[in-house]
């Protein structure tokens, strides 16, 4: 794999780090006054999801990660991997519960995830920013009640659990938005 | 179709209108005070021998000959304004363009502005003092704060910069988990380079960011071993008369009471080229003009160099330089 050199380092870039792959999300030039430069560099670890500031002489080189995203549609677990396919290739790929995470508890059979492969290997699997889901358990609202008042845990079909409105119903779809995991609205029909 | 919007400067008016009223402050201020404006080439055959400033450079034809000359553009006009010093000018100031190789950043931009002047029979102290007194002029702060650059890691890292082993560096410095720094093969003893570049490391991220926070800091007596161009401090022989200027987390001003010894300025090139090499980094030609007018003789003096584009960051509360000059380096 490649090297790259603090200077060509920039939001996006996959750089390797205590044997983990990070991307870096932010990259500044400090220097003392008539001393050695620094990059200070915030980045995100991959796999365990942790950002961190790392500290670099300027000039000083590391290697690069061969991390790529992929568009892949869910298809089904088997209870041990959870199996994707390519809609254009036809080609599958199976990524454990590692990779999941709390993604999990938002995959939808035919729902685009996005894929995050290290050296081919899946190790993050993101979710559509909303995905739509029934609602298999929740209690009955009190009639008349409008949205905004608070809401009640409802359990999804895969076992999320959400506020949701009052009105809401056991059976009916409704959006959540997976980046905070919040109730966005009942779905069209 | 849409146009860009690249053409367009990358400071608002406003800031720019800030900025010619500094300017005219300032030269107001060397007015009343009778400090000489002058101008110096911003080009020249030599340059610096810092360790860590690199100059760009340009090339020069002469229509009347092949020879191409190589010039470097200046990283400040030091050597100029100490060569007019030697040749009986009285105290001088200039406003003008500095050039840095490999410098761009938030408060880096490799073409910015420098306020730098000169005060005949200064001592560092009077000149610390008259930087205060341009901070409050332009900026409007409080009297600045002053402390030692060994005071301050005492104080912030337990660590006495004046007699605490290299062992003790390198261990600080993997406390904060910057290991990978550390010279590989370390056993007990740094390169002087490698020293300092350690000590850098962890004023730039452990110290600068806690001080000068309600007002101004001059730090003084940085190590010998980082004089630059100022002189030893009699009464501290393992200091230097060297200060700088801190404020809100910027590095406004670097100044010393001058080097006026030219033998002792010789080995401080040869030093520098020395540390030069061990880092891997091209070795420089010595300036020979500048050292023939020390030998003749420069005044006692004291001098410092003043970023203006951050100055400006500070009167207008700005977070990026790009903000303050008119075109940027991204901007061109």
């Amino acid at each position: 794999m490649a090297h790259f050199s603090t200077n060509e380092f920039k939001a996006g870039l996959k750089i390797m780090l205590d044997g983990e792959p990070c991307n870096i999300l932010e990259n500044e030039y400090v220097k003392p006054g008539k001393g050695q430069a620094f990059s200070r560099v915030k980045l995100r670890k991959l796999i365990s999801n942790k950002v961190l500031e790392k500290t670099f002489r300027s000039g000083d080189s590391v290697e690069g990660a061969d991390v790529m995203d992929t568009e892949l549609s869910y298809l089904y677990t088997d209870g041990e991997f959870w199996h994707f396919m390519n809609n254009e290739t036809f080609e599958q790929i199976a990524a454990d519960e590692k990779a999941l995470g709390d993604s999990i508890k938002w995959l939808v059979e035919n729902d685009t995830c996005t894929i995050t492969l290290w050296n081919g290997t899946p190790i993050v699997v993101t979710p559509p920013n909303f995905v739509e889901l029934a609602i298999t358990e929740t209690d009955p609202g009190l009639k008349g009640d409008t949205a905004g008042t608070g809401g009640k845990p409802a359990t999804l079909a895969t076992g999320a659990v959400v506020r949701v409105p009052l009105f809401v119903q056991k059976g009916e779809i409704i959006r959540v938005d997976t980046r905070s995991g919040e109730y966005a609205s009942r779905a069209q029909k | 179709m849409t146009i860009s919007n690249e053409w367009q400067p990358s400071g608002s008016i406003e800031s720019l209108v800030k900025r010619a009223k500094i300017l005219s402050d300032i030269r107001q201020y060397f007015a009343t005070e009778k400090v000489l404006e002058v101008e110096t080439p911003t080009i020249s055959p030599s340059t610096v021998t810092d360790v860590h400033l690199e100059a760009m450079r340009t090339v020069h034809t002469n229509p009347l000959s092949v020879k191409k000359t190589r010039l470097f553009l200046q990283t400040s006009p030091e050597y100029y304004m100490k060569r007019m010093l030697c040749a009986g000018f009285p105290s001088i100031y200039q406003i003008t363009k500095c050039y840095r190789d490999d410098e761009v950043g938030r408060y880096h931009n490799p073409e910015f502005t420098m306020l730098e002047w000169y005060r005949l029979s200064f001592s560092m102290n009077e000149l610390i003092n008259e930087v205060d007194t341009i901070l409050r002029l332009v900026l409007d702060t409080p009297a600045c704060d002053k402390t030692t650059y060994r005071e301050l890691f005492l104080k912030y890292l337990s660590l006495d910069v004046k007699s605490d082993t290299d062992l003790k560096v390198v261990s600080i410095c993997k406390k904060f988990g910057y290991e990978d720094l550390v010279p590989s093969g370390f056993k007990d003893m740094l390169s002087a380079f490698d020293r300092n570049m350690l000590l850098q490391l962890l004023f730039c991220e452990k110290i600068e960011t806690r001080i000068g926070r309600e007002r101004p800091i001059a730090v003084t007596n940085f190590p010998a071993s980082q004089a630059s161009l100022a002189k030893i401090d009699p009464s501290e022989p393992w200091s230097s008369l060297r200060f700088e200027f801190y404020y809100q987390g910027i590095e406004l001003a670097n100044g010393f009471e001058e080097l006026n010894d030219a033998d002792e300025q010789k080995t401080r090139f040869i030093l520098d080229n020395k540390q030069r090499k061990e880092g891997g980094l091209e070795v420089k030609p010595q300036d020979v003009k500048f050292l023939n007018a020390l030998d003749v003789g420069l005044p006692m003096c004291s001098g410092v160099a003043l970023g203006i584009d951050r100055l400006l960051m500070l009167a207008l509360g700005k977070k990026h330089i790009s903000e303050v000059l008119s075109f940027d380096f991204a901007a061109l």
